[in-house]
């Protein structure tokens, strides 16, 4: 726990976005996490790309369930909606919430136990429904509330801090989205904001169900000699083939990749991603080719990051279902529930 | 590539200590705060004195170089109220007198000083423990030089200024007052080991206009500094009720209001240039207004009026300057009435007493050649500082001199060369007290900078001594020592900890901290996270870090030194340490600490 908040600076140099606020206004409390964990990092890259994205913060909502990850919701953007779920029903939350108020970005964090494990079921019918909002997993391959147990995302040989290497085999949560039908699967690590920042952004920008796998070190219980997601391991494992950039579609384009040789893909609303250092033939929009190219480089030790697949324009829970273009909590109650004459029509209907 | 910074050298984190950069004796500001802010007033008070020599008085009368650099005011717009708060040191400080500097073994060198101002009386301060026999003679009939001559009393009590010279003297100095020198060579062959002229800019400029010169019976244009002195002295008791002071320097300030002290009603500041340019420091001239003086801009002298042996007046050019303020233009004419005139604009030193066959040479405007850094003349064994070295400055400056002359005095009469410099030292200790836990108050406080009180206006003219600062009440002590954001407190790093986690960059509440890769130090600057308000300062570079070789690179500017980026560490990469710096002329200065006096009492007592 810090001895102080973060101070309030009146005169430090910042910068405005475009609602005139700061990044200071996508801040929460202070972490009491360890020390240099990844979460933190990952937080204040959200914070960022929502600033970045001048995204009021009362249009946010954010969800969590039960882990380290799940804690830091309370760590940024103070003046969001927020849901702190059960152990791992925060995409079962998300869906009711979505379905809901389509009208506020939902932005769900977790952690690969949250989510490869007991919340599996829930993430893998959220990714089936395309439901729209960003989930990040937080993934440091270890339980660390509980002191370092192996998690399901820790690879095999993987040593924990105490007791014997890993020896059952990970769930990849990019394998697992490209085979239930994902819409948008990226991984970053939390060491690098340079490429986390416009994943992020895109994933807020994309309409449906945005998975990124955060590489996320624990300080604590997985950051020593013989892990495979230390600060070390990642960095000298990642490749950082697939860089991206994320421009909006109403900001002057100021892309840190250069547009030359780079693969642009329109998302829905007009903004664009940017791709850059591609791989021979690799089609970030084509299943079949990511799916190879990811199973290439896994047999070869290397762990991919940057976008790795992409479709747009994927009807989302609400095209699925027929709902009405306005927020269903916004419909007056009236009209919501028109009363138990109109509930006997409907079920006359059905006879 | 830009090269990784060397923090070996303690001149780089005594660059980052602001004030303490600023003060020409690097007085260690934040430390005293912190004393203070302890209740810790003895020891704030000898800190203080170990390296400006005089709290009390530099606590109402300096002239706050450390102020307008203090990091503070690039925080929230007001520096912190730094000499106000070395007045608190020494207004709540108890008898200190058993843990100064006492008088060294002898040496069997003798030395003598010239005045009996700053610059003298820091020169003994600083030679007396070391062993040196110190004469200091003085033309007045007390001493203090300018601090008591030209500082009325109402700015500076004459108790505070005779104490603490006391605490000089009292170590053994022989000061012989009203003691003119009128010749360096019968000084010399007096067989001192070193002479060192500490003997002020004495001499007031005259504003020499018609009617200056026309027989006025008692005369009432007066020359600034020598007024002053007068008044000092109990000469002068007395001005007519309609005073013009021409001039608007700080000793046009105290004229005028010494002016309001002795009879004056109608008193005028009468300024050439428009108020932007001019000499006097804000504040002095806030407090001259406050006191109902009238501060005329656009006003140029031209002729002092006398009509039948009397001064009547003074006539002036009424100007238009141009934006720049270099072109004017007069407008009219006119005459403004008075029965007084202080001229007061500027002094300057005059060394009549000094003859030109001894080696000593002068420049071409008649002021003897002294090097800026050892203070010596061009003959060896004879030194100058203060007002008498280079010119006009203020008491901090003459006391920097002193430090600097006593210095090179001690090896001049050791036989070692002036130059190189001896240079300072640093001493670094982490402050960590335990998991974010700190030795020092970390935590930003928002507190505006607090306000001197004065005593009532109606009150305050009744007597010429009645001190018109009151000095800080506990609360308001209390809320500024808190303002002082501890720069001294510099933050450490070790490259080849660091894991580039990013948890300090991410917590920095000024963004003043980047790992990016390394290059010329422009391509360096445009990668850093949030631009550089001043790129005068100096970044911090550290080496290439162990996982991607990429740099940490930190802009001191505007770092509050809250070290949440050292809690934040998970490696300890980063540690908040304090830095304390030793000046080379410290030897003599330094006082007894409270350890050492109390084991001494139960010594007695046994």
């Amino acid at each position: 726990m810090p001895s102080i908040a973060k101070p309030r600076i009146p005169l430090a140099p910042l910068v405005h976005n475009e609602l005139g606020l700061t990044i200071r206004d996508y801040e929460g409390a202070m972490s009491t996490l360890c020390a240099g964990c990844g979460h933190d990092s990952v937080t204040a890259a959200i914070s960022l790309a929502f600033f970045e994205l001048s995204i009021r913060p009362r249009d946010i909502a954010k969800l969590s369930g039960i882990g380290c990850s799940s804690k830091t919701p309370t760590y940024f953007i103070n003046g969001a909606h927020g849901f702190n779920s059960a152990h791992g029903r925060m995409a079962a939350i998300a869906t009711g919430a979505v379905a809901a108020h389509r009208g506020l970005h939902y932005i769900g964090v977790s952690g690969d136990g949250d989510s490869l494990s007991i919340g599996l079921g829930h993430l893998s019918h959220a990714i089936r429904r395309n439901i729209d909002m960003t989930y990040i997993i937080e993934n440091n391959g270890v339980y660390g509330l509980t002191k370092g147990q192996v998690s399901p995302s820790a690879d095999v040989g993987s040593r924990p801090k105490k007791g014997d290497p890993n020896v059952v085999p990970p769930i990849d949560p990019m394998e697992l989205g490209l085979a239930i039908g994902a819409t948008f699967l990226a991984r970053g690590f939390s060491g690098d904001k340079d490429q986390l920042v416009p994943l992020i952004k895109a994933a807020v920008a994309h309409r449906g169900f945005a998975l990124l796998d955060v590489i996320s070190p624990c300080v604590s219980f997985n950051d020593h000699e013989g892990s495979t997601k230390s600060y070390r391991f990642f960095r000298e494992h990642e490749v950082h083939e697939i860089e991206a950039d994320y421009v909006p579609q109403r900001a002057e384009i100021r892309s840190k990749i250069s547009a030359d040789s780079a693969r642009a893909v329109t998302m829905h609303d007009g903004s664009v991603m940017y791709f850059r250092a591609l791989p021979e033939g690799y089609d970030p929009t084509n299943r079949l080719t990511v799916e190879s190219y990811l199973a290439e480089r896994k047999a070869a030790g290397e762990v991919p990051t940057g976008l790795l697949y992409v479709k747009e324009n994927a009807p989302d829970l609400h095209d699925m279902s027929g709902t009405i273009a306005q927020p269903l909590v916004e419909v007056s109650h009236r009209d919501l529930c028109p009363g138990s004459e109109a509930l006997a029509q409907l079920q006359r209907a059905f006879r | 590539m830009m090269e990784p910074t060397n923090t070996g050298d303690p001149e780089f984190y005594h660059r980052v200590v602001d004030c303490q950069w600023a003060c020409p004796a690097h007085t260690d500001v934040p430390g005293y705060i912190r004393l203070i802010s302890q209740g810790r007033f003895d020891d704030a008070y000898l800190l203080n004195r170990q390296s400006n020599v005089f709290p009390g008085v530099l606590g109402r009368v300096c002239d706050r170089p450390c102020e307008p650099a203090c990091r503070r005011g690039r925080v929230d717009g007001d520096p912190v109220a730094i000499c106000r708060l070395k007045r608190v040191a020494a207004d709540l400080a108890g008898d200190v007198r058993d843990r100064l500097p006492r008088a060294g073994e002898s040496n069997g060198k003798r030395v003598v000083c010239v005045g009996a101002g700053p610059a003298s009386l820091t020169v003994a301060n600083d030679l007396v423990p070391l062993g040196y026999e110190v004469t200091i003679l003085e033309r007045f009939p007390r001493a203090g030089g300018l601090m008591r001559t030209n500082i009325p009393e109402f700015r500076l009590p004459a108790a505070v200024l005779d104490d603490e010279i006391a605490m000089i003297t009292e170590m053994g100095v022989s000061v012989k007052v009203g003691h003119e020198v009128g010749s360096l060579a019968a000084l010399l062959a007096e067989g001192y080991d070193a002479v060192f002229v500490g003997s002020g800019a004495p001499k007031p400029k005259d504003l020499v206009l018609p009617g200056r010169d026309e027989e006025i019976g008692e005369s009432h244009i007066h020359l600034g500094i020598e007024w002053l002195e007068a008044v000092a002295f109990g000469h002068v008791t007395s001005i007519g009720e309609r005073v013009l002071i021409i001039g608007v320097g700080n000793t046009a300030m105290d004229c005028c209001r010494t002016s309001l002290r002795l009879g004056g009603t109608e008193i005028k500041v009468m300024a050439r240039r428009p108020r932007d340019y001019f000499k006097a420091s804000p504040w002095e001239l806030v407090d001259a207004e406050e006191e109902g003086v009238e501060i005329v801009v656009n006003h140029a002298p031209r002729r002092f009026v006398v009509e039948e042996g009397r001064l009547t007046g003074v006539e002036f050019d009424v100007l238009t300057w141009d934006e720049a303020a270099r072109h004017s233009e007069v407008l009219e004419t006119i005459v403004i009435p008075c029965d007084d005139v202080v001229i007061a604009v500027g002094q300057e030193n005059a060394f009549p007493w000094i003859e030109r066959d001894l080696g000593l040479e002068f420049t071409e405007w008649d002021t003897p050649v002294v090097d800026a850094e050892t203070f010596s003349s061009t003959r060896p064994g004879v030194f100058f500082g203060g007002d008498a070295a280079l010119g006009p400055k203020n008491i901090i400056w003459a006391v920097a001199h002193g430090h600097e002359a006593a210095l090179s005095i001690d090896l001049y009469c050791r036989g070692e060369a002036l130059t190189p410099r001896p240079e300072a030292t640093m001493t670094l200790t982490s402050q960590q007290m335990g998991m974010s836990e700190w030795s020092y108050h970390n935590d930003y406080n928002p507190s505006p900078r607090q306000q001197m009180s004065h005593v009532p206006l109606a009150e305050r003219f009744r007597e010429l001594s009645r001190e018109v600062e009151l000095g800080f009440d506990p609360e308001q002590t209390a809320r500024e020592v808190q303002r002082c954001l501890n720069c001294d407190v510099q933050t450490g790093f070790r490259a080849d900890l660091c894991i580039e986690c990013d948890a300090c960059l991410d917590v920095c509440p000024v963004q003043c901290l980047s790992i990016v890769a390394n290059g010329s130090e422009e391509e360096v600057r445009a990668r850093l996270r949030a631009p550089s308000g001043q790129p005068d300062e100096p970044l911090y570079v550290s080496d290439g870090l162990p996982q991607t070789g990429r740099v940490m690179v930190k802009d001191e500017n505007v770092c509050v030194h809250c070290g949440l980026c050292a809690e934040r560490c998970p490696t300890a990469a980063w540690d908040m340490v304090l830095f304390d710096r030793e000046s080379p002329f410290s030897r003599g200065t330094q006082f007894i600490p409270l350890s050492r006096v109390s084991k001494r009492v139960e010594e007695v007592r046994a």
